[in-house]
């Protein structure tokens, strides 16, 4: 079975168009109603138990958000979103409770040990628990190892973490627990007025992640070691706030390689990162979302605003990201290289297939001196999608001895997909150096035949193809995760060609 | 015994027909050269015994080993030996020729019910078929023909059909590009893989080839049919009188 044609079984089994047609009538008090006010972000505010400089600024954006307009320029296309018919405050719904791993559709776990996901996850990723009074001994041992386990490594990496000095938790904690410093930096890189889903998203937001790495600390693990046990639900308004001090590192991974349900189709998230004096920030992104159904009904519409400031002199922020989810995908993590001498870093597989449309790049804002970018961007369009790279590199006036290098390949599959590349380059001032590299080709029918005179079957010759179109990408990814996502990019190319 | 039987082939491409009626019988053991003037048909039947999509068979049979070869898809007759050097092999960027040639014989032993090789025991058989070839262990590990030479790709082919030890090697064009030392390591290499066991099929336009890799029996086409087949020596007198004499034959 494809891998779209899975994630849509998947999706149906959790029941989205009963959500979608049926949810209205499912009101109680651990949910907003329709629509947004001023009412509803106070409720959010309150329901999170935040302080009150927290609601104002909600309010603020709220306010401002109401004198925006929706942006219209990306190459995507989709009915016009009814902002009063959508939801904005929902607790985390309780995942269908599965006792053992039997109940779970041979299907998907046909996709997990494709990905080569070991059982034990899968157990945590799709929610097994025990059930009380289980008489099956043997099948009670798989579910209450793993739940026990989990606890028992996310508590050892607290631990670690809390010994190293590193803050990680919530959003929603932080607020409380740490709001100097929630205060000091929110909205510091993506400013409550940027945009029209940043805002909608600085009134609303959910939860998200907060990262604080003090001076001279390299963060003990990789925050994605968390995460791949601790399935997140953070809801459709995610907002993340990572901070590296002075001399510090961190690296991040968000997402998952799992197929990733949800019920909210419109996902506006914002992540911000700040890079102090010789700080580096390492954020890669798997993104594995409903990409619709087959005549392109349904799917997530992922709206969102990366931004990192190189705020410090010699920092780094360095983004990877490997999206092949959504029905449609609006997002361009981008660099303020404000220090003088910071980097800045894209890399970034964009798969779409089916009838998704992906309009995705980059801006590398050369402010500082003697400051660098590199961009490598590899976009792969199959089926009936669209597959656009847009990217601004732009240099200041001051921004003398400038640098950057930009590479945007698009690979085509079949006849009936588009790749386009828009690259916006602006120097103002004379010592800047800017490369941009572009090819767009085929898979051309004479390689599939060579690999499949070789003993390779069609998708076996597809995917060896397109890994290595993408090499130079996944090796950006942290180690443990470029294995999973080159299945990953296999599995989404599924049933492509022929 | 019979390894390859081409029997009354008609194929078209695009409505118009390029074999009309071939037939060819290549026994286990033996060479056979295939020449004749461009347009002939030579690669459009390497192409249809490999299974290049594109063509339309509409009569005839190909049987390889007493089976019906139509029936399989490419990568099958693949995994039953069939091997087909290619005229202008591909460059596949990204990815290291090691790791396609392992993903690839791989590939065919798992399809015949073969354990797949591990990585040191594949590591050591590629040395060995490579270092015969003089093949650089250099050039295994860059991207499959990117930036390699003329003779390079062609030697790459050969050092594929070394490592897959298929029973039947179709040559394309083996020559073309190719200068006359780089013509001279390639056909080594395939020369020390002439064996009792396996047949080869030696595509060509000119009889230069032929003084290398001397084939067993020389057959020449013309308006896609053989129209003449004989010992070696047919190739000396082609060259000497040339392909026009069999353009009214056909």
């Amino acid at each position: 079975m494809p891998a779209v044609q899975e994630t849509v079984e998947r999706v149906k089994r959790i029941d989205v168009d009963q959500y979608r047609y049926g949810f209205e009538t499912l009101i109680d008090s651990e949910k907003a109603p329709k629509g947004l006010s001023e009412e509803i972000v106070k409720f959010i505010s309150q329901k999170k138990n935040e302080p009150d400089w927290m609601l104002q600024w909600r309010l603020d954006a709220y306010r401002r958000w109401l004198t925006m307009t929706e942006p219209t320029w990306a190459r995507v296309d989709y009915p016009k979103i009814d902002f009063q018919d959508l939801y904005y405050y929902a607790a985390p719904k309780p995942k269908k409770t599965v006792t053992s791993l039997d109940e779970i559709d041979p299907e998907i776990l046909k996709t997990y040990e494709k990905l080569g996901i070991p059982l034990r996850e899968v157990a945590m990723l799709e929610g097994v628990e025990p059930k009380p009074g289980e008489q099956d001994p043997a099948r009670r041992k798989i579910a209450v190892d793993a739940v026990f386990d989990s606890v028992s490594v996310a508590t050892t990496f607290k631990a670690e973490l809390k010994k190293a000095g590193v803050i990680f938790m919530p959003i929603s904690e932080a607020i409380r627990e740490h709001p100097e410093l929630v205060q000091k930096y929110l909205g510091s890189v993506v400013p409550t007025s940027d945009n029209f889903y940043a805002t909608l998203n600085s009134a609303v937001f959910s939860d998200g992640s907060f990262v604080y790495v003090p001076p001279g600390v390299r963060c003990p693990m990789e925050l994605s070691t968390y995460f791949r046990i601790n399935e997140r639900n953070t809801g459709q308004f995610e907002r993340t706030l990572i901070i590296a001090d002075k001399g510090s590192y961190v690296s991040y991974l968000e997402g998952c390689t799992a197929p990733q349900r949800d019920e909210n189709q419109l996902h506006a998230a914002v992540v911000e990162l700040v890079a102090h004096d010789d700080a580096e920030i390492k954020y890669s992104t798997v993104q594995n979302w409903y990409p619709g159904n087959s005549e392109g009904k349904g799917g997530i519409y992922n709206f969102v605003t990366k931004r990192g400031d190189c705020r410090g002199n010699h920092s780094k922020i360095s983004w990877t990201q490997v999206e092949t989810g959504s029905a449609i995908t609006w997002k361009y993590p981008s660099c303020i290289l404000r220090g003088d001498n910071s980097r800045g870093e894209f890399y970034s597989i964009a798969i779409s297939n089916g009838f998704q449309q992906v309009d995705s790049g980059t801006k590398m804002i050369h402010l500082g001196k003697n400051t660098s970018s590199r961009i490598i961007s590899k976009g792969i369009a199959a089926g009936k999608s669209q597959n656009t790279y847009r990217g601004l590199v732009t240099a200041h006036r001051k921004a003398t001895g400038a640098r950057n290098f930009t590479a945007c390949d698009s690979l085509l599959i079949g006849d009936k997909c588009g790749a386009h590349t828009v690259p916006y380059i602006e120097a103002k001032n004379s010592s800047a150096t800017f490369e941009h590299e572009a090819t767009t080709s085929k898979i051309s029918e004479d390689v599939l035949f060579y690999c499949i005179q070789r003993g390779l079957s069609q998708e076996e010759a597809v995917g060896l193809v397109v890994n290595g179109f993408v090499k130079d990408v996944l090796q950006q990814l942290p180690m443990e995760f470029a294995v999973e996502a080159q299945k990953l990019i296999s599995i989404s190319l599924e049933g492509s060609v022929g | 015994m019979a390894l390859l039987e081409v029997k009354d082939l008609k194929v078209r491409v695009e409505e118009r027909e390029i074999l009309h009626g071939l037939t060819l019988t290549v026994n286990e053991g033996e060479v056979h050269a295939i020449m004749g003037p461009n347009g002939s048909g030579k690669s459009t039947l390497s192409h249809v015994i490999a299974g290049k999509p594109g063509y339309e068979v509409t009569d005839g049979q190909i049987l390889f080993k007493g089976e019906d070869l139509l029936e399989m898809d490419p990568n099958e007759r693949a995994a039953k030996g069939v091997f087909l050097a290619f005229q202008y092999p591909v460059e596949i960027p990204g990815v290291a020729t090691m790791t396609f040639l392992r993903t690839a014989l791989n590939a065919q032993r798992k399809a015949r019910g073969e354990s797949e090789y591990s990585t040191p025991d594949f590591l050591k058989k590629v040395r060995e078929v490579s270092k015969s070839l003089n093949i650089p262990q250099d050039m295994l590990k860059r991207g499959v023909n990117v930036g390699f030479s003329g003779g390079e790709k062609k030697r790459n082919e050969v050092l594929q059909m070394a490592l897959f030890e298929p029973s039947l090697c179709i040559l394309d064009e083996m020559d073309s590009g190719l200068d006359i030392d780089a013509l001279r390591i390639a056909a080594d290499g395939v020369n020390a893989l002439r064996s009792p066991g396996r047949a080869m099929v030696v595509i060509t336009h000119y009889q230069r080839l032929l003084n290398y890799i001397v084939p067993d029996v020389v057959h020449v086409m013309s308006k896609g049919r053989v129209v003449k087949s004989g010992g070696k020596e047919l190739a000396l007198e082609l060259e000497a009188s040339g392909y026009a004499q069999f353009e009214d034959a056909a």
